[in-house]
């Protein structure tokens, strides 16, 4: 009986990560998308603490504990800085207008779902049916990388990508191997500790993180 | 044991020299890191000849025969790759190009990079091969913008985004692989081990694993520079500093078509089915025809030999899907000659528009006037790449293509003509490099190209006489991946 209820939170999560990823394909401002992106991670440390209290396992509270310490809290601490130190939070028009965006988002997740049937049909795990969401803001997340011309935007995409991600181990498998979790979120964190520096760089050099001025590398 | 020195030295390496800093023998203390590096993989290699495959430290490396032949390779071409920059990063710096803390950066960076790939070859687990290929590209995007130009922070960028997306769908690939893995082998750490994996390969899920090797392809392939996923390739190869291409081109894309194919064994041996080897095949044909039209287009000498390597990366993907003793013999052995054969090119390549001051072809004339080492390394390097006899490409190329003829007769066409336009289009830019008019004086001083007739001398004596002992080795290791 409280496995369902459990459940049901996990599932309600679950719609919350893919409401979130669509929030983000709509939001024009950097600061904004810093904040939805703290809520997503939020979001995902809280459905794997309950996958782990209501299947009994521990490793997964690490993971979630993980998720919670740089995801929600580090990250969003590091991307307000940056954006205030680097003064960049304007509003952004992307590259495709948001209706449009919004219309391609939502093929992508029926394209998603139909992807993950055959296989949420095989997992064992009490979460199965999320999997299709997970893959759902996988492809969202790679959606708003397209749309994107900014740099931080794009990195931010990438790090949802992530969480979704994440979000797919746990729900088909109930996590990585411990090492594997903790090894990802070392390459996360190192990537975007080099990011910071690599914004300096950009900004030093081209006086905007506008990626439009990085076009001149193309075959002719 | 010597797993831990091979993984130990150059993890102390880069803690040692961000230590250090750029003091005046950094260089040289980054090159002896290096030869420990080689003598250590040698020590394991000559380990592997006489006892066979090994599983070490509780499960968590394992070493064949197919990969104790790339560690091999990596070290060894790791350390040539250091003593060429001893001296090249010395003239950039003068040039005024690099910093002492850029020269800190590169050196740490360049041993964790080769620590990273090493780690990637020996590890049993298919988790932490995703976590130490993502670290080989976290160690080398900063080395591709070492010189802060506008284009190398954009072939920087590029570089980041483009593979970070594509090992993402490598990571997802990894989790389907698990997601299939724990039924058979039930959760826990070791349901990624590659060992146990192949043991119960035959009874993964099918439709799973198929899922999974397309996105363990499309990852890890954008790593090896497959068409179409191929584009930072050759940004990042022509607006990094020579050593960084010769090792990129030479080693990492060697180590990513290494993880392709520790997943295709399982995914045969699950499906029973040629799938995998076709969508490899499909590939490689795919990048060796779209790299040597756009061989023709190139005008940076350092572009232009980046898609060669996308060229060849792709001879040997199509070699590897072919699948079959010959075939898969041809490909690891053409996997050893482009490895050492490029990175000797891109050595005598930097040495070339380091003394022109670009890296544009029409500005590099006449190489044999001004130095005729330069000028013969080069136009030895490019004869060696384009298959022409008596050089180990050609071996390679021939069982390639003979095999290519022999099983899929449809495929030869597309792959002789790209070899004939590659051919044309890289001897037509070479030649006047090395043999056009000059005004430019001689060279005063020799440069330090003895790493470039190292691996040109290997690469003509594996093309004379491949010793039996190497053959034998390279078979083992053709069997290993279902040959």
């Amino acid at each position: 009986m409280s496995l369902t209820y459990h459940l049901q939170v996990v599932n309600l999560l679950a719609a919350l990560l893919l409401l979130i990823s669509f929030a983000m394909l709509s939001q024009r401002r950097i600061v904004g998308l810093v904040t939805l992106f703290a809520w997503q991670g939020a979001a995902l440390s809280l459905s794997t603490a309950i996958v782990a209290w209501s299947t009994g396992q521990h490793h997964l509270y690490y993971s979630a504990a993980l998720t919670l310490i740089l995801k929600v809290i580090a990250m969003p601490w590091f991307f307000y800085r940056l954006v205030r130190k680097l003064d960049v939070d304007r509003d952004v028009e992307p590259m495709i207008n948001i209706p449009t965006t919004m219309l391609i988002g939502i093929a992508l997740v029926i394209f998603a779902f139909n992807l993950a049937m055959p296989i949420s049909q095989m997992a064992g795990t009490v979460t199965r049916s999320t999997l299709g969401i997970a893959l759902a803001s996988v492809l969202l997340a790679f959606l708003m990388m397209i749309t994107r011309s900014k740099a931080i935007p794009q990195v931010i995409g990438f790090l949802a990508m992530e969480n979704g991600l994440f979000f797919a181990a746990t729900s088909a498998t109930y996590g990585m191997p411990l090492v594997v979790e903790m090894g990802v979120a070392l390459d996360v964190l190192v990537g975007v500790f080099v990011l910071g520096i690599f914004f300096f760089q950009i900004r030093e050099t081209f006086d905007s993180l506008d990626l439009k001025h990085m076009e001149k590398l193309k075959e002719r | 044991m010597e797993i831990y020195w091979l993984l130990g030295i150059p993890l102390a390496g880069g803690l040692f020299l961000t230590l250090w800093g750029n003091r005046r023998n950094a260089p040289e203390i980054n090159a002896a890191f290096s030869l420990a590096t080689l003598i250590a993989a040698a020590v394991l290699t000559a380990r592997i000849v006489t006892d066979g495959p090994m599983v070490v430290g509780r499960d968590w490396f394992f070493i064949d025969s197919f990969n104790v032949f790339l560690v091999a390779l990596t070290a060894f071409v790791a350390f040539t790759t250091a003593l060429f920059s001893r001296p090249y990063m010395r003239i950039e710096k003068e040039h005024g190009r690099l910093t002492d803390n850029r020269l800190r950066l590169y050196h740490a960076s360049y041993q964790i990079f080769i620590g990273a790939m090493l780690l990637a070859l020996t590890t049993n687990n298919m988790g932490i091969l995703w976590v130490s290929m993502e670290a080989a590209t976290l160690a080398t995007v900063l080395l591709v913008s070492l010189y802060r130009t506008p284009a190398s922070l954009e072939a920087a960028w590029k570089y980041f985004i483009l593979c970070g997306v594509g090992i993402a769908q490598a990571l997802f690939g990894t989790i389907l692989l698990y997601f299939a893995a724990e039924k058979v082998l039930g959760a826990g750490g070791t349901a990624l081990l590659w060992t146990h994996l192949n043991g119960v390969k035959t009874q993964l899920e099918p439709t799973v694993l198929q899922l999974a090797f397309v996105f363990l392809l499309v990852g890890y392939g954008t790593k090896v520079g497959l068409a179409p996923l191929h584009n930072w390739l050759p940004d990042a190869h022509a607006e990094g500093p020579t050593p960084v291409s010769a090792v990129l081109s030479g080693l990492l894309l060697n180590v990513a078509l290494y993880a392709v194919m520790r997943s295709k064994v399982l995914v045969d041996g699950a499906l029973g089915t040629d799938m995998a080897g076709n969508l490899m095949m499909g590939f490689g044909l795919l990048s060796v025809v779209v790299a040597a039209f756009l061989i023709k287009r190139q005008t940076d000498v350092k572009r232009m030999f980046a898609y060669s390597s996308i060229e060849h990366m792709g001879l040997i993907t199509f070699a590897f899907g072919m699948g079959g003793a010959v075939a898969s013999f041809a490909g690891l052995l053409h996997m050893t000659m482009h490895s050492l054969t490029k990175s000797a090119i891109f050595f005598a390549v930097g040495h070339a528009t380091q003394k022109a001051g670009t890296q544009l072809m029409e500005g590099i004339r006449g190489l044999i006037k001004t130095n005729p080492t330069i000028g013969w390394g080069l136009m030895l390097g490019t004869v060696a790449i384009l298959g022409v006899p008596p050089f180990g490409v050609f071996a390679s190329e021939f069982l390639i293509i003979t095999t290519a003829m022999h099983e899929h007769p449809w495929a030869t066409p597309f792959l002789l003509t790209a070899l004939g336009v590659a051919f044309a289009a890289i001897f037509g830019k070479v030649q006047p490099m090395v043999f056009g008019d000059t005004e430019l004086p001689r060279l005063p001083h020799q440069p330090a190209l003895a790493p470039v007739f190292i691996h040109l001398g290997l690469v003509l004596m594996l093309g004379l006489f491949i010793p039996p002992y190497l053959a034998t080795w390279y078979r083992q290791a053709a069997a290993l991946l279902g040959g």
